[in-house]
């Protein structure tokens, strides 16, 4: 699917124009941080917890040649049939691969980022085959033809009213019913009848553990489980980066995971996938990417730490007034804009200049990824290729001319000092970006060069006399 | 090449060239709770509840005033046979949508999170602990433990096909925040703790 892409700064701008629905937005994500707060601060080791996580994320990064070669070995042995996909459309195929095998035409699917990031779902339906999102907030966004806009709260970027209208629309609820009880209870019944009637379930991958060969998926609907559990093949697909070394890491993740999302001490269900039933079949595709590039870059392979889940997003002042779609990639936020440049720095180059550069998603990362260093020196080294947004080329180009020169720079600051006093109009227009939800400032009566070239002679001079 | 070992290779190229070294895990998990009491604050604050039992006429009992038995009850536990089903678990896995209530047994509790450990062999099939309405499990008090790693260290080897941690009833929070018990899986998690 190929979409205009607009840039995050514009995408925003629309975002904001409803003041009121961006305020509710700010503030619904800000409850979720401060619930992870509260959760965080239950553990009275929370800091040596991040920074073991970490350690443990280091190891895996910098063994991870071997730790795929045992898991998959492991993983083998116990009957899963392990695939490996170099890149999207690899991946793709190869789902597409084991439903053609088996004849099924349907599939119910659980969350999965990664099958976001390849596009899997408009790959299948081109295919001809019905795919069902049975995550609530990823059917609600897919019966909207839209995308989730969070990797954790899928339709976040939605009131309870815009629900109930789509509801109205594909499940036949009450018109104006906008009841979150009824209506999760309507998609309970409409997704029971999916699980109870597809052969083939797609989940994602929380952790996959060398040691041992199994994978854990988390979900606190039941919804990864009720699709598997009924169908005949289950489908797992993974970036690589989710393995770990030991079953006994386990402990450290899930202690992380849903106090750093949501703010649970735990998700509901933590399955470990270990062998498949009895005439059943477990598929795991390993899928690279690009993600092996970024492996090789140095400044930023530290972003493949990251466990997804989303409280960085939340606690962005950027994500938070901006939304998720105006990262247009299946990751928002601050880690969506380090892993985004990744796989395609010409179409993601204005990411890493979503950001105030506060720092707070490092602060609240539970492994610990220094997201906002990355974001600057993704911003280094975009514009050093030549990537840098559009927005910012001209301005940059313009200012490097004036600062380079002296008499350019001198005679730039009389301009403006002139203009804010004598033409205020000039400035305080929609057209200066400064101008917007600002107040220009009162002009200074002179630069501080004038001022210092003034009272250096003045103070010489008072010097000399002593 | 095969994708497989064109990733491989690309991996090992772009790794670190050192192995950094895996952390000590034994600093974590110090928590002095009571265990049975952080248990049962837990538990209730994940929306599931619990039931203080002697023996298993105390869960018969208690089933039998407080739910429906007139509807579908399975179980894997003979001493249940009285109040709920057990020849149930070589059946097609559909043919359990219309179970009210499942009852089963977990190896044990986590303290920190109100979670129980329940393998395959104590499930009778995997979907049974889904697809209920309810969901009972049963869990010895002396079966707690404090965190995730000791959680961890108990499990150790062991041998199963599938495994979870139950922690309270089916739940969602995706309609505006508004957390709503019963989302896919079971409506409500009721935990016998037996002496």
């Amino acid at each position: 699917m190929e979409t205009k892409i607009i840039e995050h700064s514009k995408a925003a701008e629309l975002f904001i124009k409803d003041e009121k629905r961006t305020d509710w937005h700010n503030e619904t994500l800000w409850f979720v941080r401060e619930k992870r707060d509260k959760a965080a601060f239950q553990i009275p080791d929370w800091e040596l917890l991040r920074e073991t996580a970490s350690q443990i994320k280091n190891n895996v990064l910098s063994n991870m040649n071997q730790y795929l070669i045992d898991f998959e070995a492991n993983a083998k042995n116990n009957g899963i049939i392990v695939h490996w996909a170099a890149d999207a459309d690899e991946h793709n195929k190869i789902v597409h691969s084991i439903m053609e095998k088996h004849g099924v035409s349907q599939m119910v699917k659980s969350k999965s980022m990664l099958t976001e990031e390849c596009h899997l779902n408009e790959y299948l339906t081109e295919k001809g085959i019905d795919v069902i999102d049975s995550d609530l907030g990823e059917r609600i966004v897919q019966l909207r033809k839209e995308a989730p806009s969070h990797i954790v709260l899928p339709a976040i970027h939605l009131k309870k009213a815009d629900v109930s209208e789509t509801f109205h629309k594909f499940l036949g609820t009450e018109k104006g019913n906008n009841d979150p009880k009824y209506l999760t209870e309507a998609a309970r019944h409409h997704l029971r009848d999916t699980f109870l009637t597809r052969k083939i379930a797609l989940t994602g991958v929380n952790f996959a553990i060398a040691e041992t060969g199994e994978f854990v998926v988390c979900t606190n609907e039941g919804n990864a489980d009720m699709g598997v559990h009924l169908a005949d093949v289950h489908i797992a697909c993974m970036g690589f980066e989710k393995i770990i070394p030991q079953r006994k890491h386990l402990a450290v993740f899930l202690r992380l995971l849903a106090r750093s999302a949501t703010g649970q001490p735990i998700t509901t269900y933590s399955s470990h996938f270990k062998k498949p039933g009895e005439g059943k079949e477990i598929h795991l595709v390993i899928v690279d990417n690009g993600r092996s590039t970024q492996l090789g870059r140095e400044d930023f392979r530290s972003s493949l730490k990251c466990i997804r889940c989303g409280a960085c997003m939340n606690t962005c002042p950027v994500y938070r007034r901006s939304g998720g779609h105006s990262y247009h990639n299946a990751v928002a936020g601050p880690i969506g804009s380090i892993l985004a440049p990744n796989l395609d720095m010409s179409k993601n180059a204005d990411l890493p200049f979503a950001s105030t550069l506060c720092g707070s998603c490092t602060n609240v990362c539970p492994v610990k990824i220094d997201i906002h260093v990355q974001l600057y020196k993704w911003r280094q080294k975009l514009v050093k290729e030549g990537y840098s947004p559009k927005s910012k080329t001209l301005m940059m180009k313009g200012m490097s001319a004036v600062l380079s020169n002296p008499v350019f720079f001198n005679l730039a600051g009389k301009m403006g000092r002139f203009v804010l006093e004598k033409m205020p109009g000039l400035v305080s227009n929609g057209l200066n970006p400064w101008y917007k939800q600002r107040e220009m400032p009162a002009p200074p009566e002179e630069s501080f060069r004038e001022w210092y070239q003034k009272n250096s002679t003045a103070s010489k001079d008072k010097n000399n006399e002593q | 090449m095969s994708s497989k070992a064109n990733i491989l290779e690309k991996i090992k190229q772009n790794q670190p060239l050192s192995v950094s070294a895996l952390p000590d895990l034994s600093f974590l998990g110090l928590e002095n709770y009571e265990n049975l009491d952080k248990y049962k604050t837990m538990l209730q604050s994940i929306g599931g509840d619990y039931v203080e039992v002697a023996d298993y006429d105390g869960v018969i009992d208690f089933i039998k005033k407080n739910y429906n038995t007139e509807k579908r009850i399975i179980t894997t536990l003979p001493e249940l046979s009285q109040i709920a089903s057990t020849n149930w678990t070589d059946d097609d896995p559909h043919s359990l949508k219309d179970v009210e209530l499942t009852i089963v047994k977990a190896h044990f509790g986590v303290a920190e999170n109100g979670s129980l450990w329940v393998t395959d062999d104590l499930m009778g099939q995997r979907i049974a602990v889904f697809i209920p309405q309810y969901l009972a499990i049963v869990v010895h008090k002396s079966n707690m433990v404090t965190t995730m790693h000791q959680a961890y260290n108990r499990i150790g080897n062991q041998e199963y096909k599938f495994g979870t941690f139950i922690a309270g009833p089916s739940k969602t929070a995706d309609i505006e925040q508004s957390l709503v018990l019963g989302a896919h899986g079971a409506r409500g998690l009721i935990v016998f703790l037996m002496d």
